[in-house]
């Protein structure tokens, strides 16, 4: 058998990492989340808050220990099946990885043991310290993992030395590798995006909830968190995408020439909305703003941008297709969030988002859309790299490692494969163990209104009598 | 001594505390299959419930600081064990998803399905470290181009396997040790059970494998036989300068070690469960301190030419990444320790079950 391990090796990689980044992103913005609610909790003394942060704990838990779990294997391939661009750039790549390890692992997963075992060890404000410090790990373990990757992307602060097999990069400046040229945008890129997807989590159990009548009190209140907290992060979003394609524009035109199929250099270059693009005929179809593209990484419609056809053609990224779609769907996904959580805000203003069934409905089934735009933006981004594994330096097809045999990397994908089939479903029926379970709430009476408690009691039992009646 | 020396010893002190750490909660999982009822299951699931995320960070530290400090060691050792370290990564996935899962249902099969999970992998996880070990005080087939030359079947052999049990009886009764400290009543009598039995396996082993280990590699106390072993290759200058010194301070470990081994089995039989502990944690420390001075300066021995071996220099990353991690070391070890250390202090005591529990 003759297979190709680099294409087994990408394929290996990219499985692999799609399916841990399901959960960092839930685990970096529910771990804010917590800390609003816990922070009002301890503010207000409201007991809803309490209960709510207390249910919320135990849905982080289930992602992050599968987050955690996944993210190991990540560390490992690097060294398993691209060896060789371990030692090319472990010079530079392993540092923020060993700054990851030392600055923000120890610090989730220490306190994460207060957060979900300690409630009745320390007092509240410990506990609230914890839950602050968790989520302070998670956002710092992102940034030294996007430190990494924004580095493959842009890289910068080195110099290669030695020659032939003895060749590798070697670091000259330590910050300015840090902070690359694309890393800063592309963190708060990255973790808005986390918000967004934990905001429409929160929203979508919340939703179940008010449809189903269940546990009104923790749900209105989380519901309404996360949706401000997806509300606000998806306005920013697109400033910060702006951002994004500036410096993709600067320092990778051949990945922004193929996110919007753009083969020839164009004065006025369009954005498009939909559409698809063709590399046999080198032409892209759809329908487009004229003189968008070339506005939004200049902030002028005359701006000449760079086609794909002023780079040799082994430079392009060898999907442009994808990376087309999955850029235009993480855009599209992204201005849908927009409306969609401003019409939640605006509902909410009138004080009629809770009793309105479909919106409801919708955000309960919405949480899949930001998970699909979190992939997508990733996918675009990975493949839109292409064929460069780190930008203009090395070569995807030079980093695989030489003592693995396809066979090798074969059997570890059908592993992983079934493994990461069997997790997900686990996963899936233990959120709706947990979701049907819900918050436990079983003493309603010490947060809701004594009122409106008995007005919905006497509602009930008058539903009650008039089905016996029926 | 220069920065390699200094990482050498960093990324040894942090597979010492993964080994120690990690250690008891394999050696936890490794028992728990011998615990009946589902409420000593889950006592034993517990007592490790807070602490084994935080114990496998140093794993993972330990692989971002070999990636960082010896990036040819870490590319030849992961590409080379590939199947062992996917089966190792398996077997701490299914590990970790397995405590996180088991006690969400109440149905018997599912309960007894993650139990087993969790027990075989955890047994998996301490062979796979063992066997690793086991290879690299062989050697192994290591070219000129420092990639791994070898099969899978080289790595399976006979030394590679004892160590690989030897590691797991080390584990089990350092589990053992730790849920001592934890239980009470009538488990903590069965365990104490248990500790004795892992106790004699362990010394039994300990024996063979170092006899093995001299035999067929008597080099592996070449650093430190006050010259009388002719090291392979390069003696570091360090090594050569201070022989004396450094064999009579290796020699202290092997006998400290050696009453660690002893001090265990006393502690046990006075009930100081706490000193039986220690005992095994430095019966641990001793053992990874002892294989990386019979290695030392070398990181991965070649069996094809010893100039082919990774050693601290030519597997390393420039003095400018080493000075900086260095430098990020030192501003975060102390965090590290004063957090890891308070998550122990809140959750000291015997283990209870309670509403947060697994």
């Amino acid at each position: 058998m003759n297979l190709d391990v680099e294409i087994l090796a990408r394929i290996q990689f990219a499985f692999t990492i799609m399916f841990h980044y399901i959960f960092p992103p839930f685990t970096m913005g529910t771990g804010f989340i917590l800390v609003i609610m816990e922070g009002l909790y301890l503010k207000t003394g409201n007991k809803a808050f309490e209960v709510a942060a207390k249910f919320w704990t135990k849905i982080f838990a289930a992602n992050f220990s599968i987050g955690v779990a996944t993210g190991i294997v990540m560390e490992f391939e690097f060294g398993t099946n691209w060896a060789t661009y371990s030692r090319y750039v472990g010079d530079i790549f392993g540092s923020p990885l060993a700054a990851e390890g030392i600055f923000a692992f120890f610090l989730e997963s220490g306190f994460l043991a207060l957060l979900l075992f300690g409630w009745n060890r320390v007092t509240p404000r410990v506990h609230f310290l914890a839950t602050c410090m968790v989520s302070l790990g998670s956002l710092m373990s992102g940034f030294w993992i996007v430190v990494a990757n924004s580095w493959m992307q842009t890289p910068t602060a080195y110099e290669i030395v030695g020659e032939g097999i003895q060749a590798r990069a070697v670091i000259t400046d330590f910050w300015a590798m840090v902070f690359n040229p694309s890393m800063m945008i592309r963190y708060t890129h990255t973790i808005i995006g986390a918000f967004i997807q934990s905001g429409f989590l929160v929203m979508s159990v919340s939703a179940y909830y008010l449809i189903k009548k269940r546990h009104k009190s923790v749900a209105k209140r989380s519901f309404k968190i996360g949706l401000y907290v997806a509300f606000f992060a998806s306005l920013i979003q697109p400033i910060l995408g702006h951002e994004h394609a500036k410096v993709v524009a600067e320092y990778q035109p051949t990945k922004l020439a193929a996110f919007e199929g753009l083969y020839e250099t164009t004065e006025s270059a369009p954005l498009y909305i939909l559409g698809f693009t063709d590399p046999e005929d080198e032409k892209t179809y759809g329908i487009a703003i004229p003189g968008m593209l070339s506005f939004l990484i200049s902030g002028s419609t005359e701006h000449s941008v760079k086609g794909l056809k002023e780079f040799p053609k082994e430079d392009w990224p060898g999907s442009i297709g994808l990376v087309f779609q999955s850029y235009h769907l993480m855009v599209g996904l992204g201005t849908l969030f927009i409306l969609m959580t401003a019409i939640g805000v605006l509902l909410n203003r009138q004080r009629k988002l809770f009793e309105n069934t479909l919106v409801l409905r919708i955000f309960s089934w919405a949480v899949f859309l930001p998970v699909l735009a979190n992939q997508a933006g990733w996918v675009s981004a990975e493949v839109g790299r292409q064929p460069w594994i780190v930008y203009g330096m090395l070569r995807t097809n030079e980093a695989i490692s030489k003592s693995v045999t396809g066979e090798e990397v074969l059997t570890s994908i059908i592993l992983f494969f079934i493994l990461y089939v069997l997790l997900f479903f686990t996963w899936l029926y233990i959120l709706d163990k947990e979701i049907k379970h819900g918050p436990d709430d079983h003493d309603p009476e010490h947060f809701e209104s004594g009122y409106l408690h008995r007005a919905e009691k006497a509602q009930n039992i008058g539903k009650a009598i008039k089905g016996k009646g029926e | 001594m220069d920065y390699n020396v200094i990482w050498y010893f960093l990324v040894g002190v942090l597979l010492i505390g993964y080994a120690i750490l990690d250690g008891f909660d394999l050696g936890v999982g490794a028992l728990h299959l011998f615990s009946k009822g589902d409420h000593d299951r889950r006592i034993l699931m517990n007592s490790i419930g807070p602490v084994w995320d935080g114990n496998e960070v140093w794993l993972i530290t330990a692989g971002g600081a070999l990636f960082a400090a010896f990036p040819h060691v870490y590319a030849t050792a992961f590409s080379g064990f590939y199947l062992p370290f996917f089966l190792l990564l398996m077997a701490l996935i299914f590990r970790a998803v397995a405590m996180e899962f088991r006690s969400k249902e109440k149905s018997t099969v599912w309960r007894s399905t993650w139990d087993k999970v969790f027990s075989i992998g955890s047994i998996l996880a301490s062979i796979l470290f063992g066997v690793a070990i086991g290879n690299i005080i062989l050697g192994m087939k290591i070219g000129s181009d420092m990639e791994y030359k070898g099969t899978l079947l080289d790595q399976l052999n006979l030394y590679a396997i004892m160590t690989g049990i030897f590691a797991l009886s080390m584990f089990t009764m350092h589990g053992a040790n730790y849920l001592l400290i934890k239980t009470e009543g009538a488990l903590q009598r069965q365990v104490r059970k248990w500790a004795f039995n892992a106790f004699w396996v362990f010394v039994v082993l300990y024996v063979v494998v170092t006899a093995f280990t001299l035999l067929a590699k008597p080099e592996m106390v070449a650093n430190f036989s006050f010259g009388n072993v002719q090291a392979v290759g390069v003696k570091h200058p360090l090594i050569s300068e201070h022989e004396y010194i450094l064999s009579v301070f290796t020699w202290g470990i092997a006998i400290l070690n050696f009453l660690a081994v002893l001090n265990i089995h006393r502690s046990l039989s006075k009930n100081n469960y706490g000193w039986a502990f220690i005992s095994s944690s430095l019966s641990i420390g001793a053992f990874i301190a002892l294989f990386a001075m019979g290695i030392f300066p070398n990181m991965m021995v070649s069996n094809l030419d010893p100039n082919y071996s990774l050693d601290i220099y030519n597997a390393a990353s420039s003095q400018k990444t080493l000075r900086i991690m260095f430098y990020l070391a030192i501003v975060g070890v102390p965090f590290v320790l004063s957090y890891t250390i308070s998550i122990y202090w809140v959750f000291r005591g015997k283990t209870k079950i309670d509403e947060h529990s697994y």
